[in-house]
């Protein structure tokens, strides 16, 4: 069979992948309405004093990205997996981590790009000192591509499964827990004027180990759950 | 032929592994009860009081070796699961899902005595400890696997989604133990354990013979359970057919 | 060639699920120009015969012996319904590789239109009847070069003249030494080819002794 340069089908695919986003646009602001409310809630649960947001912010901005990074991972492979254009791309000879890498980068590029470019708007409500605006951006700038990442793990194992989404969070969130804790402490210690140069290393350290590793385990379990 | 080959041929037939099994695990569960019974004798009644804590610390002597086989049997687990998943053998399969409810169970009894041990220190239930937390995570990993093995219909399609999170859970493990540590040092945060840097002979002793105890217990355990699945798998099989007309007979 | 002049070797495969055999083992061979037809009661074990022959699972008994990946056109069409019926060819041309050469554009046409849905190609895949989607998902055979192919079912949802397009289609593939596999399950047989058959026994029959 004539099969296709690598670079070529990772384009062809990000190409349609781009050009169905666009063409279910109004599905892709459920998740990014639902970050705004969640960080909507936490003034409104715990009253809206200054200093009391202020402490939390970092840790509030970063959780309601999570949930609503675990929203949009349920379809990132579940239109593909039930109309049959999994099963043609498994078969097609392309590396099947290429494919899952290509899938998640256009996941980020629609899902979590959006909510680094929220997160002024989100740190303004949560009243986050300026300090920490910038290392706020950087840290989502890192860590969102790592929620997809590994998230995509998740939505991989699950996608054959009826109600797949709700079992989804519980695979995914013990995964999350050091990338919270290092970007939450990250944004504090810019706030305090400490340090935060370590925890934004690890960070990119990890962005690059997901790179690297998460799409072979995200390939395993789509030719698990199409068998 | 590859005497290697031989011996995992050997090990992963059924009723190779049912029959050698059974006789294994009346010696386990002797092994369990006596090295149970000195642990505590030596752990309760002879080892040191701490200096700061008084009794409670003594409670150490289930926590710490419950913390440790719930790391243990996770462990084994994803290495279970990576044979699982390259060669297919249905063993391993069994063993996996076998153990995940055990190691789940260790974590629980972990979780409490660790809250138990804390009462008395810091006057509530629950202290954001390092290792409390840590464990916390590894029940949630623990019930992730167990749920995602009871979502699939196909047992050993089930299974081999169970071994795949196993891995990737195991992998992560260690760097979620990391963080939390990090993270509790940095909000320096309460912590439950002993005072003092390092254990008393006399200490160490009942904890070893409580760990050694608690792996015999989780070996009789998981053998028990993987037996009676494999019947269950293999009921319309000839050598559970004959098993059954021998028992009966 | 796997063995001797054979396209495709099968010998004693089967799959089990629920620790059950789905299929009582099967063995053939198939040659270059030859049509094998798979038949069998509902729920015997086709399309996991063909999911199995295309590699998405391993089998639990038996040796399959191939040369080259075959080309597989399953139950499902693989057609985004969001996307016209030209961009769906077109992503797929993209993707899989053809060695037709020529431009694009020019290439997706006559896809199109050996298909016969040039008056629907701009049309949303959602739009798109069951037997128009079956011609959509009929058109990698026209750009794909694989010598084997494993079709689950085609003849179901076509009309009369899509059952002539897929015969056609079909005869020039068997007459250029390709192969083919098809399933069906009973009314809808090819007309006009010199046929080999296979016919399956589901577990359950063997078990049961009875016939669905």
């Amino acid at each position: 069979m004539s099969r296709q340069a690598a670079g070529t089908a990772f384009t062809a695919l990000l190409r349609r992948d781009f050009l169905l986003a666009y063409r279910r646009r109004a599905e892709l602001l459920q998740p990014l309405v639902f970050l705004l409310v969640v960080v909507t809630l936490f003034p409104l649960g715990v009253g809206p004093s200054p200093g009391l947001l202020a402490n939390i912010a970092p840790g509030v901005i970063w959780i309601a990205a999570l949930l609503a990074t675990v929203l949009s991972l349920d379809s990132l492979f579940r239109s593909d997996f039930e109309d049959g254009t999994l099963e043609q791309m498994v078969l097609s000879g392309q590396s099947l981590a290429l494919i899952a890498l290509a899938r998640t980068v256009a996941h980020w590029l629609v899902a979590g790009l959006p909510i680094v470019l929220l997160s002024p708007l989100l740190a303004m409500w949560m009243n986050l000192p300026d300090e920490g605006l910038l290392i706020l951006i950087e840290s989502l700038a890192i860590g969102t591509p790592v929620l997809s990442l590994i998230g995509a793990i998740g939505g991989a194992l699950t996608v054959s499964l009826k109600r797949g989404g709700q079992l989804l969070s519980l695979l995914v969130f013990p995964l999350y827990v050091p990338l919270l804790i290092l970007a939450t402490s990250a944004v504090s210690s810019a706030v305090a004027g400490l340090p935060y140069t370590g925890q934004i290393g690890l960070m990119i350290a990890g962005l690059i180990a997901s790179m690297t590793l998460a799409p072979f385990a995200t390939a395993a379990a789509l030719k698990l759950s199409l068998s | 032929m590859n005497p290697i080959y031989l011996f995992f041929h050997k090990t992963g037939s059924p009723p190779w592994f049912y029959n050698f099994s059974g006789k294994l695990i009346p010696w386990l569960w002797a092994g369990f009860f006596l090295l149970t019974g000195y642990g505590l004798y030596l752990g309760l009644l002879v080892a040191p009081a701490d200096y700061q804590q008084g009794e409670s610390v003594r409670i150490m002597y289930v926590h710490v070796p419950a913390a440790w086989m719930s790391m243990m049997i996770y462990g084994l687990m994803a290495i279970w699961g990576f044979i699982a998943l390259v060669w297919r053998i249905r063993i391993m399969e069994v063993l996996i899902i076998s153990s995940a409810p055990i190691g789940a169970a260790f974590t629980i009894i972990a979780l409490v005595t660790g809250s138990l041990w804390g009462r008395p220190t810091w006057g509530t239930y629950w202290v954001w400890d390092a290792r409390l937390t840590s464990e916390l995570v590894l029940l949630f990993l623990y019930f992730g696997v167990i749920a995602l093995y009871n979502s699939y219909d196909e047992p050993r399609k089930a299974a081999r989604a169970a071994s795949l999170m196993s891995i990737v859970g195991a992998v992560n493990l260690p760097i979620i133990h990391f963080s939390v540590v990090w993270w509790n040092t940095l909000h320096q945060g309460s912590s439950i354990g002993t005072s003092g840097s390092s254990i008393h002979p006399s200490m160490l002793w009942p904890l070893l013979y409580m760990a050694i105890a608690f792996k015999l217990y989780y070996g009789a355990n998981l053998l028990s359970r993987a037996r009676v699945r494999l019947l269950k798998q293999d009921h319309r099989k000839r050598w559970v057919k004959d098993l059954l007309s021998k028992e009966t007979s | 060639m796997a063995t001797d002049s054979h396209i495709l070797a099968v010998y004693d495969l089967s799959f089990e699920r629920y620790f059950e055999r789905v299929f009582e083992p099967v063995s053939f061979e198939l040659d270059p120009g030859s049509l094998l037809l798979i038949t069998g009661s509902n729920g015997c074990g086709k399309t996991t015969l063909l999911k199995l022959l295309a590699g998405l699972l391993e089998p639990s008994e038996g040796k399959i012996l191939m040369d080259e990946q075959p080309l597989y056109a399953g139950h499902f069409p693989a057609i985004k319904d969001d996307l016209s019926v030209e961009e769906n060819i077109r992503f797929w041309m993209k993707f899989m590789g053809t060695r037709k050469s020529g431009q694009m554009t020019g290439l997706c046409e006559q896809v199109i239109e050996e298909i016969g849905l040039t008056p629907v190609a701009l049309q949303e895949g959602r739009t798109l009847s069951a037997g128009q989607r079956k011609r959509c998902s009929l058109a990698r055979l026209l750009f794909c070069d694989e010598s084997l192919w494993l079709l689950d079912e085609p003849y179901s949802n076509l009309d009369p003249q899509g059952i002539g397009m897929l015969d056609q289609i079909l005869k020039a593939h068997l007459h250029a030494g390709g192969a083919c596999i098809m399933t069906t399950h009973g009314s809808l047989r090819p007309e006009g080819f010199d046929l080999q058959e296979c016919h399956m026994i589901s577990g359950r029959e063997r078990y049961t002794g009875a016939r669905a």
